[in-house]
Parts: C-alpha cells; structure tokens; sequence
C-alpha cells in the first residue's frame, strides 16, 4: 500500500503550493472519484490536498447573461439553482440524472469533470490497459465492450467519458477556468479533454498543482430550450449506455441554431459538430435530423459489442432534437 | 483528529486514508452503518454530514472532522425512535436489515429535500439506497406514512 498524507488548503494559492510541493498529490474535493481510486490501487496519489475549504461553491451571474459555476459547487446545488433551471435546463437535468442524490450531494462540477472512466479493465488493476501502464495494451478491444466509445477511440484506448454534465456543458461552449504555479488560465471545454490517440495516460492538458476554480458557461438564449435524454439499462441511478444534450432554435420554418453535444459514444464528452452544420438552414423536421445524426455517426467505428450504439445513438440525437423542437423535457 | 458524531466529541487516532466508515465501525464501536460495496453504489453507508445525506464509505475519516456527522445510532431520542424508524417496522420496510439503516438515513432526507412528492419521485431520490430483498414497496409506504404525516402535522 502507497502511503498517504493529508493537508487541508486555506486559500487558492495555498492549495497550488501545497499540490505543487509534492508531485504525487492530488486535489481532494467530494472524493467520490479520488477515494475509490485509491482504495482500487489505481490512483497513484501519496498526497491529498483538501480544497473543501475555498470559497468555489457559488454560481454567479456573468455580464453576458450566462453563468460561472464554482468549482466545489455540488452537482445537487448547480441542479437545482433556479438560474440554471431557467437558462441551462439541460445542465439541471444532466446533473439529476447522474448518480444518486448522496453522492451527487458530494461530488464537485470540477471533480466530476476529472473523473475517470469507468472502464472495468482499468479497474481491476490487472488487465491490460495503456490508461494504467502505457505500452501494456487494451483488454477492451477484443473484451466486454459494451459500454466504450465508437467515436474518438485509437487503436490503444476506447474508454468513454463518464460524465453526464460535461455532455451538457461541451454544448454551450463552456469555459473551464484554472489558476496554477504559471498563473491563470481559461481552456475552452472541447480542448479540456484529449483525445486517447497514442497517449491514452493523459487526459487533460492540466499542469500538476493546476486548480480548476470554476466553469464559465457563456450566455445562450437558445440553451433555454435545451434537454438532455439518457438511455441507460436501468431506469435510474447508472451511467449512460447513449446520451444526448439538444437545444433547436427556429426560424421562418429553417433550423436557425441548433446545439447537439452525445454522452456515452465518444472518448470524450462529443459535440457534434458535424449533424450541427448539416442542420442549419434546413427544415425542422424528423427527414433532416435524422440525416444530421447518420452523418455524425457515418465515422463510427464499433467492436464486438457496442455497434448497436450507433442506431441507439441517432435515435437518440432525433429524440432529443424532437424534444427541444416541442419544449418537452423528458 | 477530532471526530463530532451525533453531537458527541471523540478523537480518534486514524491513517489518512481510513474512510469515515471504517473510523465509525471498527474504531468507535458504531456499526449501524454498513458496509455493502465500500464503491459508492449501494448506500447502506448512508450518514449525515452537516445536514446532508452522504455516503461514508467515499469520504475520508480526516476530512470529516470539524463537521457535524449523524448516524443511525443518533436518531432516537432517548428510547423513542425517530418516526422513520417507526414507520419502517410498522410497514415491514426490510426483510435481512442489511440496507435499513442506509434507507432510513436516506428517508428522512428525501422528504426534507422535498423530493418525497410522488412515488416516482421517491423512486428516483431513493435509487442510491439498494435493497437486495426488494423491500422497494414497504419502504415507500413507510416513506409516504412519514411524508403526509408531517405534512398533516405542520
Ligand atoms: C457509484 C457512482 C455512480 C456515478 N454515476 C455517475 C453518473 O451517472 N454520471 C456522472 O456524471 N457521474 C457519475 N459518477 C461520478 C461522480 O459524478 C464523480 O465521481 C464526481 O463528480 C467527482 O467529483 P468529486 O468532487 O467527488 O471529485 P474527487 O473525487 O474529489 O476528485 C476527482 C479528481 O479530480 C481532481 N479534482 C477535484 N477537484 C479539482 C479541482 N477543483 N481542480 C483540479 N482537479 C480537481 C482530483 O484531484 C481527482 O483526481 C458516479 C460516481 C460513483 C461513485
Ligand atoms: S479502453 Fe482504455 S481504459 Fe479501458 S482497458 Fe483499454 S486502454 Fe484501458
Ligand atoms: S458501502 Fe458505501 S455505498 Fe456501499
Ligand atoms: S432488507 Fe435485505 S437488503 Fe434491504
């Protein structure tokens, strides 16, 4: 068992210090993701630094009439902050769809953004996986893969992103906003998280002892009318086999906006770019989403036991984008 | 470190990484709450921490010290049980025990919470408490009981 030392952070530079002292620390914030982690023998953390004590737990207005979301604001509070609700329902919705009301009343926005996948060869601790030791390969190729991704993968990792909120997040163009040893930064969320290609080990352009201090969600009047669906096999409390996060603006009966970001396909949390430009100007109806989602998903590329993620995952995106059209939630 | 459970001081001598779970069974001699999966995913571990519902085996034993935990054993007042552990044996809410005290923990706060409305609110608000006996629909008549007598009451 590696050893382990605690220190509790009275303030954002005091937090950067203490991580940047030792280099095997880690951010300790709901611990919903770090503990189990380090009682799995994966995480290599010898050193937890406490930021429960910094004042990041607020969600305030922006001048152009979007959000910053705290970093230690809980996914149980950012759910239900009626700003949210009325602005961003689908970040609301994200949030109370993910795991269950204690943990949700634990767990941070910035640690949720950081969490691991829940690939199970990465957790045994004995499989192959290049997450865990680059070089050592990927059980999950030719494994139970059910639950990887079919978009974004390589041929050394297919691990999905976990998250659900980040699924809502990547949509509105959030901003993930950190301070570290060089000084503050702002990273767009899409850059937020890498792609695996040959280095599956990093996942985020982070510098060690860089501190997430909020989430800058820039205003978006068409995010009002945003939903986000999960399909998952059990009704509740489980994560997404395929999510969709969807906002649809109309005018003059042509696709005036649109915003489409899946959960549960891609190594990282995707945005969908591609079935965005080919909706924009067409007619709001089932015909054109359903085209916009074959062309988002004409690059899949599957394994034994997740192709059915691309059907599930057009249907998906059509449902959502049907919802936001007739402003139903669920 | 010092430890506050149910109003009580105790300080403790504990590693980082004990889990609050692991301090409150094996060092303090409170083992109402349970360990099923120590994962986060069935919350028979369910406990208080400064008013609210989480789940101790995530949580470290040092970084819930100087905060207000309660547990199972800090319901009852005196010998009278806290009305949800009532209603629990009134409605026969359990068959082994194992999930009980996890489930009342989590009970009482999902009618705090306001999130006892419906039976399928309660569904959804009570997903993280999992009950192998499926004792689902004893333990929502007995949340239900609670709900609309203290509504009836206030
Ligand atoms: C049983 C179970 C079910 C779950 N189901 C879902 C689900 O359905 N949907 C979903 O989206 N999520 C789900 N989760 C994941 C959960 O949402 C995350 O574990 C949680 O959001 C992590 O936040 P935390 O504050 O607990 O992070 P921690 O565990 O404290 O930290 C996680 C990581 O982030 C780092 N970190 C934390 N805060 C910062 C910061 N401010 N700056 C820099 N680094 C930081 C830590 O060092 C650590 O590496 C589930 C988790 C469990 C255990
Ligand atoms: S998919 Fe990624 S995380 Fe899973 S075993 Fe392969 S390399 Fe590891
Ligand atoms: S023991 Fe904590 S959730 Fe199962
Ligand atoms: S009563 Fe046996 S697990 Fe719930």
């Amino acid at each position: 068992m590696r050893p382990l030392t605690y220190s509790r952070a009275a303030d954002v530079q005091d937090a950067i210090a203490l991580a940047t002292a030792n280099p095997a620390s880690a951010f300790l914030a709901g611990g919903t993701t770090e503990v189990d982690l380090i009682r799995a023998g994966i995480s290599r953390s010898e050193h937890l630094v406490d930021i429960n004590e910094l004042p990041l737990r607020g969600v305030e207005d922006l001048p152009d009439g979007g959000l910053h979301i705290g970093a230690l604001a809980r996914m149980s509070d950012v759910a239900r902050t009626p700003r949210v609700v009325e602005r961003y329902p689908a970040i609301s919705r994200a949030l109370l769809l993910g795991a269950s009301e204690q943990l949700r009343n634990m767990a941070s926005m910035g640690g949720n953004l950081r969490q691991r996948t829940r690939c199970a060869y990465l957790r045994d601790g004995v499989s192959p996986c290049n997450k865990r030791e680059p070089g050592s390969g990927c059980a999950a190729l030719d494994g139970f893969n059910r639950g990887h991704a079919i978009l974004g993968t390589s041929e050394h990792c297919i691990a999905t992103h976990p998250s659900d909120v980040a699924v809502a997040l990547v949509a509105f163009d959030a901003v993930i906003r950190t301070v570290g040893p060089e000084g503050e930064r702002a990273i767009p969320f899409d850059d937020f998280f890498l792609l695996p290609g040959d280095t599956p080990q990093l996942e985020h352009p982070i510098a060690p002892g860089e501190l997430i201090v909020g989430i800058d969600v820039p205003g978006a009047p068409i995010a009002r009318g945003s939903v986000y669906l999960k399909f998952r096999d059990r009704q509740s409390y489980e994560f997404a086999l395929v999510s969709v996060a969807a906002a649809i603006e109309v005018d003059d009966n042509v696709v005036a906006g649109v915003r489409i970001a899946m959960g549960g396909i891609g190594t990282k949390p995707w945005r969908a770019r591609r079935a965005e430009t080919a909706l924009v100007g067409s007619p709001p109806n089932e015909t054109s989403f359903r085209h916009a989602a074959a062309v988002e998903l004409a690059e899949a590329v599957v394994r034994e036991h997740n192709a059915f993620k691309v059907e599930l995952a057009q249907r998906a995106m059509v449902r959502g984008l049907v919802h936001s059209l007739n402003g139903r939630q669920s | 470190m010092p430890l506050q459970i149910n109003g009580r001081q105790h300080v403790v001598v504990l590693e980082p990484r004990v889990s609050l779970l692991d301090a409150l069974r094996e060092h303090l001699d409170l083992t109402g709450s349970k360990k099923g999966c120590d994962q986060g995913t069935c919350g028979s571990c369910t406990v208080w921490i400064d008013g609210r519902r989480v789940l101790a085996c995530l949580t470290l034993a040092v970084a819930a010290s100087g905060h207000e935990i309660v547990t199972i054993e800090g319901l009852a007042d005196g010998d009278q049980l806290h009305p949800m552990q009532r209603a629990f044996i009134e409605y026969d809410a359990f068959q082994c025990g194992y999930c009980t005290s996890g489930q009342i923990m989590s009970a009482i706060k999902v009618i705090e919470e306001g999130n006892a409305g419906t039976d399928e609110d309660i569904g959804e608000f009570m997903s993280g408490n999992i009950c192998r006996c499926a004792a689902y629909p004893n333990i929502r008549a007995a949340i239900r009981h609670v709900r609309d007598e203290a509504g009836g009451r206030s």
